[in-house]
């Protein structure tokens, strides 16, 4: 038992964080939001270039194979970073592409970037339809190959386009895994909420350092303190339950891992923004980026509730 | 990065819960904060003594088996799991063995510790006064030199089980004109029922009498009962304290068995909706408080000392139980209300978790200065 990241899983970290960082993000996240795709196309080479959709793919699809933890820990980063684009949605996309027929297709260029994927349940919105090369429906009858998407739908994250996806297309597998493409999702939602939680709470305690009211920094107030002491032990809490979840993959600890990971982010998303004061709540400050993100990752994939739900049911629980 | 086990922490595993499975009682004994309990727990722990399991990750010199940290973690987690009684030695094991592990003798530990291990000498912690509660630094109670040892006086208050117990220890101001509160305190072990101790019981707040305040007169310690160097007393009780705060003192075990309870009670009572997230969360929360601390234990076992890190658990596990409490009594209505029952029992002292062990605004001040890097402010 040695439950802590190796140093090949750190310095894999450190090498995503080093680059999202020169990478300018926050301007990416804007250009993508007005639906401008350049800027984020050239990010999602060189996420792919560093490995990250690879890790979601078999070797014999040109993939790393598949390592979750591995993929929890570039998540974690995406999300400090505030990627933007259907980064769950290609991965999940990647878990559900078993069939050889259709993998051997499909999933080298994932692998590679050159794909962008998005996937939903028939009826409901897909992520990034518009951007996505790859769109897939899950129906009643299997995944299908979605013909095209219909008209761009705002979310409150001004960064997640909502698209519905058209009706038909190529049935692609009858029977597609999809208990274990859920795992994956919610195991990189919670993985890149973990990572927005963590960015809201460094970015407000360099804030409260900074910015003085009455003659002293903010952050010398004990109430303010107290508000950040509490996101910190959410975000540490949270944490290992996302890796935990990532070495077993059971449907119940990716879902734990979900919730602790969401609320965590949301809630220090609360936290940031009332430290911040008036400009916390302005467009203009990046902090707004992340905000809105926590929110929507609340959300995706598996709300609280439905989460809570596996939790309490699950024949696969082992604690 | 794994979870796994090693096969010999298997095996341990497996003879921890084979051992309990045999001894623990199949009628709980009655609570450890009344004189009878008291006496029933003492005896527990002499009887998890005798086939040392009462202190297992200690030298096999003092009666432990030298199991290390994780297979700590891993006994008492099989402890709890097993509905094993509540631990009266846990004072003196979580708090003052270690101490005497980090700062004391060879001879004091070679007297001390063995029959700490057995239950023999049941042990108080003596830190708290009427004026020295969050600012226990401003403590007055003196020690005075006196030939071959020292002089107490002054008074204790909030000692844990000290109406019971054997021996208590604790910090006394040894010089009067130290330039700083903290420092010129001594750090001493004393007895009991010693001449001029006066124990006087202060009912809790379940009315159990075993807490107590403790009036010092005169009362004699020879030099051997020192810990560490005389005036060093702040640094040699602070090295430690976060045992108290982090896993030594409420290890995951108790969480995960008290969530797998409220679990049982919840489907017993039907599986009520309003309640499913509250239930939800206490699961959730346990295998949080699991994992969390696996990975603290990998880091200490890397080498990484243990620091503030221990205020994200006491305010975590502190908080935790409460709500876990809570949500049982919610899910028995009526039932909960009676005094007796394990549940009102156990919500009623978590309702104590956030005060001792140093306070949560204490710890969320540490959390903040000491992880966060905010800067110190009025305290
Ligand atoms: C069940 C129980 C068992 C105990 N067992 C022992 C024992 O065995 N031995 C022992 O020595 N002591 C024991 N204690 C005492 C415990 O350590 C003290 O209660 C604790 O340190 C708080 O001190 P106080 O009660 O004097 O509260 P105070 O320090 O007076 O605090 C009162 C309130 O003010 C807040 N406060 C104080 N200072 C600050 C600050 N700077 N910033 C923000 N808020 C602040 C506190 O957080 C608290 O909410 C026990 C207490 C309890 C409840």
């Amino acid at each position: 038992m040695r439950f802590l990241l190796d140093a090949e899983q750190r310095a894999f970290a450190d090498s995503l964080d080093a680059m999202l960082t020169a990478a300018d993000t926050p301007s990416v996240v804007r250009d993508w939001s007005r639906g401008e795709q350049a800027s984020g196309r050239a990010l999602w080479s060189r996420i792919a270039e560093a490995g990250v959709f690879a890790l979601a793919v078999p070797e014999v699809y040109e993939g790393l194979g598949r390592r979750p933890v591995e993929l929890a820990v570039a998540f974690v980063e995406l999300g400090r970073h505030a990627v933007p684009g259907p980064l769950v949605e290609t991965v999940t996309a990647a878990a559900l592409l078993t069939e050889p027929g259709p993998a051997k297709r499909l999933l080298p260029a994932l692998a590679s970037g050159e794909a962008m994927a998005t996937v939903a349940p028939s009826g409901s919105y897909a992520l990034d339809g518009d951007a996505a090369t790859t769109r897939l429906a899950l129906t009643s009858d299997g995944l299908r190959l979605a013909p095209g998407h219909g008209p761009v739908r705002r979310c409150l994250d001004p960064a997640r386009r909502l698209t519905p996806l058209t009706p038909g297309g190529e049935l692609l597998v009858p029977h597609p895994p999809v208990a274990h493409a859920l795992t994956t999702a919610r195991l990189t939602t919670a993985a890149q909420a973990l990572g927005v939680g963590l960015a809201l709470l460094d970015r407000t305690v360099a804030y409260v350092k900074q910015r003085s009211q009455f003659g002293v920094p903010i952050g010398s107030f004990q109430a303010v303190k107290h508000r950040l002491a509490d996101a910190k032990i959410a975000l540490e809490f949270a944490r290992p339950l996302v890796f935990g979840a990532a070495l077993s993959m059971s449907p119940a600890e990716v879902a734990a891992a979900k919730v602790a990971a969401c609320e965590a982010a949301y809630a220090t998303a609360r936290t940031a923004l009332q430290l911040h004061g008036a400009i916390g709540y302005t467009a203009e400050y990046d902090l707004s980026l992340w905000l809105t993100k926590a929110r929507a990752l609340r959300s995706a994939w598996g709300s609280p509730r439905e989460c809570r739900n596996v939790v309490v049911s699950a024949r696969d629980r082992r604690w | 990065m794994d979870l796994a086990f090693a096969p010999q922490d298997e095996a341990f595993r497996a003879e921890a819960r084979a051992w309990l499975e045999a001894h623990v009682p199949a009628v709980p004994l009655p609570s450890l904060e009344t004189e009878e309990g008291f006496a029933a727990h003492r005896a527990w722990e002499a009887e998890l003594a005798a086939d040392r399991w009462s202190v297992v990750n200690w030298p096999a010199a003092y009666g432990g088996r030298d199991a290390g940290l994780l297979r700590w973690l891993v006994f008492e987690e099989e402890y709890y799991a097993a509905g094993a009684p509540g631990r009266v030695g846990q004072n003196g094991i979580s708090l003052l063995a270690p101490t005497l592990f980090d700062h004391g003798t060879e001879e004091q530990r070679a007297r001390v510790l063995p029959p700490m291990a057995r239950g023999e000498v049941i042990w108080a912690q003596a830190w708290s006064e009427p004026e020295a509660g969050s600012d226990l630094a401003s403590l007055r109670s003196k020690a005075v030199r006196a030939p071959g040892g020292w002089r107490l006086s002054g008074q204790k208050t909030w000692s844990s089980r000290a109406a019971f117990a054997d021996r208590a220890f604790g910090l006394f101001r040894s010089e009067s004109r130290a330039p700083k509160p903290h420092q010129g305190l001594t750090y001493l072990m004393f007895d009991l029922r010693a001449p001029g101790v006066t124990v006087r019981p202060i009912a809790r707040l379940d009315g159990k009498p075993a807490f107590a305040e403790l009036f010092l007169d005169e009362v004699f310690v020879p030099d051997e009962d020192v810990i560490g160097e005389p005036g060093q007393g702040w640094r040699v009780a602070m090295a430690t304290a976060g045992n108290e705060r982090g896993l030594m003192l409420r290890s995951p075990g108790r969480f995960l068995a008290g969530a797998d309870r409220l679990f049982r009670l919840w489907r017993a009572e039907g599986s009520p909706q309003d309640t499913e997230d509250r239930v939800a969360d206490a699961l959730i929360g346990a295998r949080a408080y699991q994992l969390f601390t696996y990975a603290a234990a990998s880091r200490f076992l890397d080498g990484a000392l243990l620091g503030p890190e221990s205020s994200l658990n006491k305010v975590f596990w502190s908080e935790y139980d409460i709500a876990l409490s809570e949500t049982a009594l919610d899910l028995l209505g009526a039932q909960g209300e009676a005094a007796d029952t394990d549940w009102s029992q156990r919500y009623v002292f978590a309702l104590a978790g956030p005060i001792y062990a140093g306070t949560n605004e204490i710890q969320r001040d540490i959390i903040a200065e000491r992880l966060l890097g905010l800067p110190k402010g009025r305290r």
